[in-house]
């Protein structure tokens, strides 16, 4: 039951506890009890919006930062990568198979911002071998959204 | 009479054949030509997913286009769609159909539906089917030369035939029996042991079923039972599926018929006559959704049932008693409490709130005092659907 409540919930966040209770054919207070708990045990990390900033014309800079590290006894990549992730600049780090280790999102509001953080932070930190930076030049697809639009129902209004 | 453009009178008239003349035109035209005229109308009357179909059918059927797949193919269908089709009835039912004679591709069930009743049907034979049951059903038995013979089903039976109402309408003109579940419109399923009843009375009178199970994937915690498995029953089944409602599909048009070599090989007779072959393009796209399609089936199942359950509640809480469909992708309450007519309700319900709907009765008499809702529309859709539909309740009750 609190697979299918999370899967709706990762879909849309603000389906009620109520309409969650119908869908899955649960009681409310059931629905709530499960939600609470997810919240506190940390499986529902948290509730946030997608935004399609170009829209707005804000302007985020974003790069994908391939990141080489030499492992340290006892602890791995781990050490490292925590130095790293905990720059508010790297928005996700993910630990690769490749022929790199860390691959790092960094957004930033101009490339001169990203350029310096990975020349002044990260590529300095000790254990770093080498870092390459991809600039992101054009978004289509993010978290399965299709930022050009959704693909239109094309249907007859009444068909029997 | 009618004065043609060089104003002369027009004396070529009354040339449409008695058959076709007789053929109800849905009496719903009316209504149909309203709401096309009309602009922000949320439709839940669509009978067909709001799914666009999935990309890898699309891209599939897009590269078959690139390496030249343009031309007809066999009369049955490709080879390779009906060896995966016998594969997956096999899978599916543990029945074995020879992909070589048992199994005709076809332009939808709708096609598989008309060479059945003309495979099957002489002048004056009838066949039995439950009222209300998809608006084709009748008049492919009237084309054929047959005569429908309708059993009423009702909402406190769940809309399942039952086996002796059939019986009850046998006579020595009855040929076959056409069922169609899970149903359109109503969404009843048949549970396994009523569908025994009604193939022991088939046995009995050696009569063909037709199983229309187009909607045999879209099944909402309850199996779907295939009338062909039942034992002793494949013999005199001609089971009828398609792609277009599991796999979003419809606009491809391909499904199949599936049957003993004798009737597949009459089916093929009118088939290649009037058919020749199934679209190419789309039997390519069949065959990728029988190969991958599973899971897009399974997520797309998922989603319709989401939204079953709150549109069957929804309907409810505005007291229109609505019984839970078990399948396909429609509501059918019942808007008797309103004191209109189907067609009044749906025709207002258009007028003022601009919610489309089928009027029951479209579906056979004992559709009237229902309305169709098709719930393969975003969540959203149906949720202003529903406040609008219950506006317009309140207003009137």
């Amino acid at each position: 039951m609190l697979k299918e409540i999370l899967k709706i919930l990762e879909g849309d966040a603000r389906i009620t506890a109520e309409k969650l209770a119908t869908m899955t054919g649960t009681q409310v207070a059931e629905v709530k009890k499960l939600i609470k708990k997810a919240e506190s045990d940390r499986t529902i990390l948290k509730y946030k919006t997608m935004i399609n900033w170009d829209k707005v014309g804000d302007e985020q800079v974003w790069a994908l930062i391939e990141v080489k590290i030499t492992p340290q006894r006892d602890v791995g990549f781990d050490a490292i990568a925590e130095r790293i992730y905990r720059f508010p600049q790297a928005r996700s780090a993910y630990l690769v198979s490749g022929t790199y280790d860390l691959a790092v999102l960094v957004m930033g509001k101009s490339m001169h911002e990203i350029s310096d953080f990975v020349a002044q932070k990260l590529a300095p930190i000790e254990g770093v071998q080498g870092t390459v930076t991809h600039f992101l030049l054009k978004r289509f697809k993010e978290d399965g959204e299709i930022l050009a639009g959704r693909e239109e129902t094309k249907r007859q209004p009444v068909i029997l | 009479m009618t004065i043609n453009p060089q104003g002369q009178q027009d004396k070529y008239r009354g040339k449409i054949s008695q058959r076709v003349e007789r053929l109800s035109p849905s009496g719903i035209r009316k209504f149909f030509d309203l709401l096309a005229s009309m602009e922000g109308v949320i439709s839940l009357g669509v009978g067909e997913p709001d799914f666009a179909t999935p990309w890898h059918i699309r891209e599939a059927a897009i590269y078959s286009l690139e390496r030249g797949y343009t031309m007809y193919t066999s009369n049955l269908g490709m080879p390779e769609l009906r060896e995966l089709l016998s594969r997956y009835l096999k899978d599916t039912y543990n029945l074995e159909y020879e992909p070589g004679g048992e199994l005709l591709i076809t332009v939808g069930v709708s096609e598989a539906l008309d060479l059945a009743m003309r495979a099957i049907i002489d002048p004056g034979d009838e066949v039995i089917m439950p009222d209300p049951c998809y608006v084709a059903y009748s008049s492919c038995v009237i084309l054929a030369g047959g005569i429908p013979v309708m059993v009423p089903t009702s909402e406190e039976n769940s809309f399942e035939v039952s086996a002796a109402d059939i019986e009850a309408q046998i006579t020595s003109k009855t040929r076959a029996i056409l069922l169609g579940y899970p149903s359109n419109p109503t969404g009843a399923v048949m549970p396994k042991d009523k569908l025994k009843q009604v193939a022991e009375v088939a046995r009995r009178h050696n009569l063909a079923v037709v199983s229309d199970e187009i909607y045999a994937k879209l099944v909402y915690g309850v199996p779907h039972t295939c009338l062909a498995a039942l034992p002793g029953m494949k013999g005199q089944t001609i089971l009828l599926g398609g792609f277009s409602k599991a796999y979003a599909m419809t606009g491809w048009r391909i499904g199949y018929a599936a049957a003993s070599s004798e009737i597949i090989s009459a089916m093929t007779k009118v088939h290649q006559y009037t058919i020749m072959s199934a679209p190419t393009m789309g039997q390519v796209a069949a065959i990728e959704a029988l190969r991958a399609g599973k899971d897009s089936v399974a997520e797309m199942v998922e989603d319709y049932n989401r939204r079953r359950l709150v549109i069957v509640e929804g309907l409810n809480d505005i007291g229109l008693s609505c019984f839970e469909p078990k399948g396909a992708f429609y509501a059918f309450p019942s808007i008797k409490a309103t004191g209109m007519t189907s067609e009044e309700f749906a025709e207002k319900l258009l007028i003022e709130e601009k919610v489309a709907v089928v009027p029951g009765n479209a579906f056979g008499k004992c559709g009237e005092g229902y309305v169709r809702c098709c719930y393969a529309t975003s969540l959203a859709d149906i949720e202003e659907a529903l406040s609008r539909i219950k506006r317009f309740v309140d207003r009137h009750c």
